[in-house]
């Protein structure tokens, strides 16, 4: 039969293609491509590296600041600056916000309508719903009364015919498992997330002056002032503010978010505890560094790789084994397209050779994506929540096995389980609830430093270009929600010379090497049985366990090409 | 501003009254009156019309939205996710039909595809549409594909048979941040490419979501756009320069400035304009609405502003840390009024080649310096230059 195609893959960040090749009611070949393509990095260069940030940061607006903090890094890394306790306090806070705020969304509003009838919704009895709810906890928003006036503001709404952005989707398919009143409590908390995610977020404005978009980063610390005597500083109202958005953040957490993952996933073990992981490599640049030496043992979620599913070896990570491919991406290679390179040497030129739009079909065999194939040591490699709960449970963080071992044992399934469309759903529902934990503690660390009487939030030396050396490179890596993430910037004559970022989507979404090895959507798929191939909710359930992020992932640097146009001297 | 009191509203009558409509939805009349005051201050407009945008935010006949995305970050998206007065919730469920919006709508591939094309087809010239991103020209649009069709035809297509168009951020607006220095894939804003229907400019990275919601129910309400500069930006959110109302203009008129990051000045509140703020040469609401249900904003919390809803600020307004030019022979603040003007005269020359090479001219020598005033011709009285007077 001819390939399933879906595009656009929806409630994701960006444009994404999944082309499948089905027989015999399974997917035996797919082929994931990027659809857009920016070339921000081509944009980057011959500026300002202090301004890079704020080009980075537009690399994506959903995981809003994760680019903005590696850029910050890198540039941090190449001119030997260590920032203050203080930002390093604040970066923190930022970025663990930024983790459960994006978990939560990407849970009830980007990933639950693969398990969830709304339209089902509307049969549940709200008095069995309400049982239900208080059967799994304490959560106050759970009685009869409460979810008839959800069922009665769907049924308003749906009275009128127009179902907007829940028409025409895969209602009433065979896939859907719920029970009505499972259903009806997750339309009801769907509804309180999307209120939820817009306070808890409020400590990015704090901190970080708006969300998305954060406007407070600087290379060498953070532009947001410290003084319990100011107003127009960080000050103790805001610290109690931040430490009741933690709070909300948590109280949702342990009582919605994770109560909800455990009931849904249990109807969705048989077969979805046990397909969709496929390749079995897992690689977590770790993150939430204790202090800002840069030592990455000070970081609370560890660095390591995981080769071949075996949990027994953690294995240490080198940034020097990053490498892209670009045989199958719409990209060209001076030296040839077969030998992947490292992002310092970098040298990428678009050449879209695929069909000219409109189109039906890609050619699957040449170049189909503008996505890269990063490589790591060679090998394809998963990154995300996945990838750092195991990291992490395999190099022995305490918490993080006592959460992992507590959602196995409550599913009771095995730790094989983790290796599937649902434990990869699973491990993010763990790291939201851990990250919420340990939220609490960055705060008081910030209140500590402000009682102690520090101010400084900026390292203050290497500000000036003309401090800094005539060449410098250096790496930001970070753990952006969808997985790791690193920016490489060379910086010459005080100008970005060359920069490239490689992306938790590109590592994930990319396609094919010049080996023919799939990225990790790709080989995810493979084996996944679609009851009705018109109606694919089976791809969006696997694809969107990653939590696709389209933009981040395409991108483009060139070392040489436009050199001469926009050579600069900033000094 | 002006009242519209010329616009015929295209929402006479409601087969409900609004207290039943409230009631079915279960939203208390005191909370909803409270958000469409909120609105109808946003929008400048006398109290009095805060019970005419009830009826039309609450009109059962939901008018369809298609929200498209092209070059885009989602950033404009998650921005609208924060809506505060009324909720993404509210916007979704009871005020308009969100036909096509592919971060959040449930179906995907064909299924969603249908939902947008079914919309163009049946509701012809009575759709609003949203556009979020660039659009990206250069070879036959090969850059931003959906469904295998690109952008440009996309946007031509279901644009071109709208009501209206919302061009939702600075990329969407003036081509953002793909159009900036060297440009690669000829990535332009919706005007440029969108004719014959009315667009309008909302600005920002992101756009804020109070102005845009804002707009939204200014067209439910008076069946037509607010009116805008010349740069299609409504006045009521971009008529006024942040210099204007910035809470530290106090400051800069005393010659009290930050000059490190976290000195003394930095932690009082200090003006930012020797950190490289673009106060001066920026027209945005951001003073008074802020960001995140009134939280805060970037002057606010001490980072200089970035100019992010001034067309091609990526490459006019950076190197974003280095000030404003100082003129000889002339005080700051003198200095700065005059590059504010210089800028919206420039500005209001949009994309002309001269901008561009001076665009690129200005990544050496610092971005705004130079900046002529000439291009757009004179500007009358402070803040009336980038404004049409229609």
């Amino acid at each position: 039969m001819p390939k399933v195609v879906v595009d656009p893959v929806t409630r994701i960040e960006g444009h994404l293609r999944i082309e499948a090749q089905v027989e015999g009611g399974k997917i035996v070949d797919a082929w994931s491509s990027g659809t857009m393509f920016r070339g921000i990095e081509i944009i980057l260069r011959g500026r300002d590296p202090r301004d890079a940030w704020l080009f980075a940061q537009r690399i994506c607006g959903v995981c809003t600041m994760v680019h903005a903090i590696t850029s910050v890094r890198a540039v941090e890394n190449a001119l030997g600056i260590t920032i203050p306790p203080l930002a390093n306090v604040m970066r923190n806070i930022i970025y663990a916000m930024q983790h459960i705020q994006d978990h939560v969304i990407h849970f009830y509003h980007l990933h639950a309508l693969d398990w969830v009838d709304i339209t089902s919704a509307l049969r549940a009895d709200p008095a069995q719903t309400s049982a239900l709810a208080q059967s799994i906890s304490d959560w106050p928003l759970s009685s009869t009364d409460y979810f008839k006036g959800v069922q009665d503001r769907l049924k308003a709404f749906v009275s009128g015919g127009r179902l907007g952005i829940f028409a025409n989707a895969y209602w009433g398919h065979p896939a859907y498992k719920l029970p009505p009143e499972a259903n009806l409590m997750a339309v009801a908390h769907y509804l309180q997330a999307l209120d939820l995610q817009k306070e808890i977020i409020k400590a990015h404005a704090i901190l970080g002056a708006k969300n998305p978009n954060l406007q407070t980063f600087l290379v060498g610390g953070m532009a947001r002032p410290v003084d319990p005597s100011s107003q127009n500083a960080l000050n103790a109202d805001q610290i109690q503010a931040l430490r009741q958005q933690a709070r909300m953040a948590r109280e949702f957490v342990e009582k919605v978010y994770i109560p909800d993952l455990l009931a849904i996933a249990g109807y969705y073990k048989d077969p979805w505890a046990s397909i969709g992981e496929g390749l079995g490599n897992f690689l977590a640049y770790g993150e939430f560094p204790k202090d800002p030496s840069g030592d990455p043992k000070s970081l609370l979620l560890p660095r390591g790789l995981i080769l071949d599913r075996d949990l027994s070896k953690v294995h240490p990570v080198d940034q020097s084994k990053v490498a892209e491919y670009v045989s199958h991406s719409y990209y060209e290679y001076t030296k040839g397209d077969g030998v992947p390179l490292h992002p310092f040497e970098g040298e990428t030129r678009p050449k879209y050779i695929g069909p000219k739009p409109p189109y039906r079909f890609l050619d699957t065999d040449g170049k189909y994506s503008w996505l890269k194939s990063p490589r790591y040591d060679d090998k394809p490699v998963e990154v995300g929540p996945l990838a750092r709960m195991l990291v992490a449970y395999a190099s022995g963080v305490k918490r993080v096995r006592e959460l992992v071992d507590f959602v196995l044992g409550k599913l009771g399934a095995p730790p094989a389980a983790l290796f599937s469309t649902l434990g990869r759903t699973a491990a993010r529902g763990i790291e939201a609830l851990y990250l919420a934990e340990l939220l609490p503690g960055f705060i008081d660390e910030l209140a500590t430093l402000m009682k102690q009487g520090e101010r400084r939030i900026h390292a203050g030396k290497l500000w000036d270009p003309s401090t800094w050396p005539r060449e410098a490179r250096g790496v930001g890596m970070s753990e952006a929600p969808r997985g790791a993430l690193a920016h490489w910037v060379i910086i010459r004559d005080g100008t970005i010379a060359n920069y490239q970022a490689v992306v938790p989507t590109t590592w994930n979404g990319s396609p094919r090497d010049a080996k023919g090895r799939r990225g990790a959507y790709e080989a995810s798929l493979i084996g996944t049985p679609l009851a009705d191939p018109d109606r694919p909710v089976e791809i969006l359930r696997t694809i969107h366990s990653f939590d696709p992020c389209l933009a981040c992932s395409v991108h483009i640097t060139d070392a040489e090409s436009g050199r001469e146009l926009f050579r600069v001297d900033v000094a | 501003m002006r009242e519209p009191t010329g616009v015929l509203s295209t929402r006479g009558s409601t087969q409900k009254s609004l207290e039943e409509a409230l009631a079915e939805h279960g939203i208390t009349r005191r909370q909803f009156l409270r958000w469409c005051a909120m609105i109808t201050a946003t929008l400048a407009l006398p109290a009095r019309y805060t019970r005419r945008v009830a009826e039309a935010v609450m009109n059962p006949d939901r008018p369809s939205l298609i929200w498209l995305e092209f070059q885009d970050c989602a950033g404009n998206t998650e921005s609208f996710l924060r809506a505060e007065k009324p909720t993404v919730a509210e916007i979704v469920l009871e005020v308009l039909s969100l036909n096509y919006h592919e971060t959040i709508m449930a179906p995907a591939g064909e299924a969603s595809r249908k939902s947008r094309d079914e919309t163009v087809e049946k509701e012809k010239g009575k759709y609003l549409v949203v556009v979020e991103g660039s659009i990206p020209t250069k070879d036959d649009g090969v850059y931003c594909t959906i469904g295998g069709e690109s952008a440009v035809d996309i946007a031509k297509r279901v644009c071109g048979n709208a009501a209206a168009v919302l061009a939702v951020g600075s990329c969407a607006a003036f081509g953002g941040i793909p159009a900036a220095n060297p440009n690669p894939t000829g990535a332009v804003g919706v005007r440029d490419l969108v004719k014959g229907v009315p667009v309008v400019n909302l600005p920002g990275c992101p756009a804020n979501v109070a102005n845009v919601t804002a707009t939204i129910v200014h067209f439910l309400t008076f069946g037509a756009l607010p009116e805008t500069d010349s740069l299609g930006r409504p006045l009521f959110a971009y008529g006024q320069r942040i210099h204007d109302n910035c809470p530290r203009r106090a400051h800069f008129d005393a010659g009290q400035f930050v000059q490190e990051w976290g000195d003394e000045g930095h932690r009082l509140g200090w003006c930012l304009y020797k950190m490289g703020c673009k106060g001066p040469v920026t027209w945005h609401n951001c003073p008074s609405i802020q960001w995140n249900g009134g939280t805060s904003w970037p002057i606010g919390a001490g980072h200089p502003c970035i100019s992010c809803s001034e067309p091609a600020f990526w490459d006019r307004a950076s190197p974003f840390y280095r000030h404003l030019p100082k003129v000889a022979g002339f005080g700051v603040e003198t200095t700065a009024e005059k590059v504010g003007l210089g800028l919206a005269g420039l500005t209001a020359a949009g994309f002309g080649a001269h901008a561009v090479a001076t665009a690129i001219r200005r990544r050496v020598s610092g971005v705004l310096a130079g900046t002529a005033p000439a291009e757009g011709g004179p500007p009358g009285e402070r803040g009336s230059g980038a404004r049409a007077e229609s």
